[in-house]
């Protein structure tokens, strides 16, 4: 207060004590007050919020692994086993655990080879995985680099060899189209598939078989909870939901039927279709040429893919299902068919075939496959000796529109319905086609083209197999399906799939057997235009043959059908069932610039009812000995 | 030669608070048994190596009990001296991980920031003791360089935890000195305008640690994730917590720093709130106490030494509490006589030890 004062202050230990304890009081209470706030700030976190944070914590703690069952297997009807898992091993790191990835690759590389497409897959599926699940490296090991790895692991951390179940196709290319192959799962599919546990998943159907019954086949992925560190790391295991392992499939396809035809096809290229009339099982489905679909399993390399599809013949293209030709004189029994539905023809109607019919007013004419024609024919000798002014003539009474209607009806122009992906419906000619198509106008002549199979037409074999199996079956149709049973791993019974009901394709029976009498006429008539394959045949054989025109003489006058690769050149064509009394084979049979049916389709056609219905003649398949693995759980989803 | 041995034993424990003892030994009991769960995977000797340091800071602890504190008191100006010389030393030959905090000397790491803690107190007070209070702009002045330039050493280590503990030390004894409360407020609003120069002086991690405290969520997988995981840890215990030897945060190593920095966490999991209001509790008593020992002391060095002591014990309880429950920011302040290290234990022993001797010695020395 006073100047002289302060500067005389001297000190006061009981002031100062007595100031001591009043700041010292002030500063217990602020301590205890700030205590107490942060006892609540804990009580707001355990109490009032811990529902959240135990969420949170169990979310940590618990992390669920999925566990990938092993993939269903697909038989033969006899039980051949056409695609088979094996055990084998993989190379996989966890990028997240990897503190150099391009360095510890470089360092792989420098023990085993890598290619470019391993690179490649596992650059993408690192992106689609993300960096704290695994991404495989390499698939396939071989043991000698199992062994080079093993070596060298103290220079790898965290690159771990992992084992798992691979597809395996024993029989190579023999069911390339039929069963497909698996690949690896991909970004795109893991979009498709939409759900992250999918990202456990190592394969896919991709193709074929594998493609359409992949669900079956796949199984459900199982789940373990497992508890994990925050490195990811499994501890040990608190609960699970089991994987439930895929279907087996069995084929109605017979494996040693299968092979006759690829052999009955020799040097040739093309595609054959075989069915049972009475149930719509197919027996044998063969697109040439083949490929090996075990190429794809683990990727296919850049070199192998280019062979492929640099091929002129186009191995991966399956004819039996999306390769088209126009049915040529195959088609002729159907015509036939409607004539009689639609009451137009009677069997025993007879047409005067002169060797050229004309349209009125159209100077130009359609020919006969005779010089001079076939004189006077009915139905039966018209399909047995294929005479094409029947069906001009038959085809303008029927007109487009009801000539469609019928065919529609017979099941071209539509898909089968078989149980394989990307089927085609093919093309039935009519004019809202032709001008959606062409933008141009129906004319007459085009109706008469068609009539016999040539022209805008495109069937696949599987049409032409399924109409000539409904033939064969009196006009009951069978939808074609490759599925004959399922069963859920080897302990269970074999689930047979009920038979579906088939749909009649004619009013009347008779007409049918006026059909049938014609197709018995072609093989087995004096005139038929397949009577040679009847030769030496145990059993009655009746069928159609027909040639399609691939390159019409009017639009490509430049072009020498010679130098056409073999797909774009003439096809030869058979359908065909047999015992004709009692069928039990229906075929249909194209082969790529196989000139006349009658000399390359037809003789393929009776080695493939040969080796159908007689006691077996030829040696049956050697199987290599399978071992099938039934995989443990957790082979396919151990992790280091 | 048993009386000689029984007076022997009486004589030391004459220099013993007992109130105070048993909280301590509580405290460290607690840190022991939350250590040999939190540090079940470091091994059989590592709870066994924290109590041969307890033990360790308990013998320093009563071997300074019998110091008289005026003895303490002419020795504190060669005692701040030998510590702040030090500091040089650390920055010439220290280690550690990403600050040198660190001298080894062989069978020991030495970190003098730590006995700074004790030093800085010790000088200011014994500067304090000797003006008359309340302290004038020219005491304020000097107590400032005092404490300034040692907290200013340790912040360069750079340990920013560790260095304003130090500046908080002298702060609060000036405090206790009777410093005007419009100083104060002159003071703590000064400091408050030169916080945006002084984030002009933080080093990147440190910026990045205030960051985050701002908005953990922000950077979950980077600095964000220990704070997440410490609050993750310490909500799921509840009122009761998962029990000793359950936190499943700290086993499967989703808590870092589980037996150091963020014990703590480890704590409030196992033992939920129920376990946490009997920690603060200890640590109120024990802070309380010394408060009532300084108030009760017979000269102002001790007074304000134990004070501020005292005060600067409750900072580390409410930096590390605040911390671990995501109130404060990050800072590498351990929870005292809990957190696994040997280094702040036997110093803050040690300053117990003096709070010891200021209360056994009192009724000896008179007014």
């Amino acid at each position: 207060m006073i100047p002289s004062l302060r500067r005389q202050r001297i000190k006061n230990n009981i002031a100062e004590s007595e100031q001591f304890r009043r700041r010292s009081f002030i500063g217990f209470i602020c301590i205890a007050m700030a205590m107490l706030g942060l006892a609540f700030g804990y009580f707001r976190l355990q109490v009032l919020q811990h529902q959240e944070y135990q969420l949170r914590s169990d979310a940590n703690r618990i992390k669920p692994r999925p566990i990938v069952p092993a993939r269903g297997l697909i038989y033969d009807r006899n039980g051949k086993l056409l695609a088979d898992n094996i055990p084998a091993y993989r190379i996989e790191l966890v990028p997240d655990q990897i503190e150099d990835i391009d360095k510890t690759i470089a360092a792989i590389q420098n023990i085993i080879s890598l290619s470019a497409e391993d690179l490649e897959a596992f650059q993408q599926s690192r992106k689609a995985t993300g960096r704290f699940r695994p991404v495989v490296l390499k698939l396939r090991l071989n043991e000698e680099e199992r062994a080079k790895l093993a070596l060298n692991r103290y220079r790898l951390p965290n690159v771990e060899v992992v084992p798992y179940l691979t597809r395996r196709y024993p029989y190579e290319n023999m069911f390339a189209h039929v069963i497909g192959y698996v690949g690896r799962v991909d970004a795109k599919d893991l979009e498709k598939l939409g759900d992250s546990k999918f990202t456990a998943l190592s394969h896919t159907g991709k193709s074929g078989l594998e493609k359409f019954y992949e669900q079956e086949l796949r199984g459900e992925i199982g789940y373990e909870s497992v508890e994990t560190n925050a490195q990811g790391r499994s501890l040990k295991t608190i609960g699970m939901q089991q994987a439930s392992p895929g279907y087996d499939i069995q084929l109605s396809i017979d494996a040693d039927l299968q092979k006759a035809t690829i052999e009955a096809f020799g040097e040739l290229q093309g595609a054959a279709v075989a069915v049972d009339p009475r149930t719509g099982e197919v027996l044998a489905m063969v697109s040439l040429p083949l490929f090996d679909p075990n190429l794809f399993i683990n990727g296919i390399s850049h070199v192998n893919y280019r062979a492929l599809t640099e091929n002129i013949s186009r191995p991966l293209y399956d004819r039996n299902l999306q390769g088209g030709t126009a049915p040529g004189s195959t088609i002729k029994p159907f015509v036939a068919l409607a004539g009689l539905e639609s009451g137009l023809r009677k069997p025993e109607d007879k047409i005067l075939s002169t060797g050229e019919f004309f349209l009125p007013g159209v100077s130009r004419g359609f020919r006969d496959s005779h010089h001079g024609g076939h004189g006077w024919v009915d139905l039966q000798e018209s399909i047995a000796q294929s005479v094409n002014t029947y069906y001009y003539k038959l085809a303008v009474d029927l007109g487009i529109q009801r000539f469609d209607t019928y065919m529609l009806q017979y099941g071209f122009g539509k898909k089968t319905g078989i149980d394989l992906p990307s089927e085609s419906i093919g093309i039935l000619p009519s004019p809202e086609w032709k001008r959606k198509r062409f933008n141009e106008a129906w004319y007459p002549g085009d109706t008469v083209n068609v009539g016999i199979g040539q022209g805008a037409w495109n069937v696949t074999p599987l049409q032409l197999a399924q109409a000539t199996a409904a033939i064969a079956n009196n006009g009951e149709q069978h939808k074609l399906h490759l599925l004959k049973a399922k069963r859920k791993g080897f302990q269970t019974q074999w689930l047979p799939e009920a038979l579906v009901a088939g749909q009649s394709i004619a009013k009347d029976p008779a007409h049918i057997a006026a059909i049938k009498s014609g197709m018995w006429g072609t093989v087995n008539g004096s005139r038929g235009t397949a009577r040679a394959i009847a030769v030496g045949a145990e059993y009655l054989i009746a069928g159609k043959t027909g040639t399609a025109q691939k390159v019409s003489r009017k639009g490509n006058v430049s072009l020498n059908p010679n130098q056409l690769p073999m797909n774009q050149r003439h096809q030869a064509l058979f359908i065909g069932y047999a015992p004709a009394d009692n069928p039990r084979i229906a075929i249909a049979v194209m082969v790529e610039h196989g000139g006349f049916g009658s000399s390359t389709a037809a003789p393929i056609a009776r080695k493939m009812m040969d080796a159908w219905l007689l006691p077996k003649t030829i040696a049956p398949i050697k199987t290599e000995p399978v071992v099938s693995i039934t995989a443990p759980a957790q082979l396919t989803s151990a992790t280091p | 030669m048993m009386r000689w041995l029984q007076a022997w034993v009486s004589d030391w424990l004459d220099c013993i608070d007992v109130p105070l003892f048993i909280g301590l030994l509580l405290i460290l009991s607690t840190s022991l048994v939350v250590l040999s769960s939190a540090g079940a995977s470091e091994g059989e000797h590592f709870v066994l190596a924290q109590g041969a340091r307890f033990v360790a800071g308990i013998v320093a602890m009563l071997v300074i009990a019998r110091i008289q504190p005026n003895r303490l008191r002419s020795w504190t100006p060669i005692i701040f001296a030998l510590t702040l010389a030090l500091m040089p030393v650390v920055f010439a030959v220290g280690s550690g991980r990403s600050a040198r905090l660190w001298i080894n000397l062989g069978f020991f790491y030495l970190q003098p920031g730590e006995l700074l803690k004790l030093s800085v107190p010790m000088m200011v007070a014994w500067y304090l003791h000797r003006v008359v209070l309340p302290p004038t702009w020219a005491t304020l002045a000097i107590c400032g360089l005092i404490i300034s330039v040692p907290a200013a050493l340790i912040i360069r280590q750079p340990d920013l935890g560790t260095g304003l503990l130090v500046g908080a030390s002298g702060i609060f004894a000036l405090y206790l000195a009777g410093m005007h409360w419009w100083r104060i407020g002159l003071f703590a609003g000064a400091g408050l305008a030169s916080l945006p120069v002084a984030w002009l002086f933080l080093r990147e991690y440190q910026k990045n640690r205030i960051l985050t405290f701002l908005n953990p969520e922000n950077d979950q997988l980077g600095t964000g994730w220990n704070i997440i995981q410490s609050k993750i840890a310490i909500g799921s215990g509840g009122w009761f917590g998962k029990g000793w030897g359950n936190s499943t945060q700290a086993k499967l190593d989703y808590l870092p720093e589980h037996t150091t920095d963020f014990l703590f966490s480890v704590l409030s999991e196992e033992w939920g709130w129920v376990g946490v209001i009997f920690v603060f509790s200890l640590y109120v008593f024990v802070i309380g106490r010394c408060l009532w020992i300084a108030s009760n002391a017979r000269d102002g060095y001790s007074r304000i030494l134990v004070g501020a002591l005292a005060m600067t014990f409750s900072v580390y309880v409410l930096v590390n509490g605040g911390m671990v429950v995501g109130l404060l920011p990050v800072v590498g302040v351990p929870m005292p006589l809990l957190s696994y290290g040997g280094t702040s234990a036997v110093s803050l022993l040690a300053g117990f030890g003096i709070v010891m001797s200021v209360k056994a010695h009192r009724k000896f020395m008179g007014a």
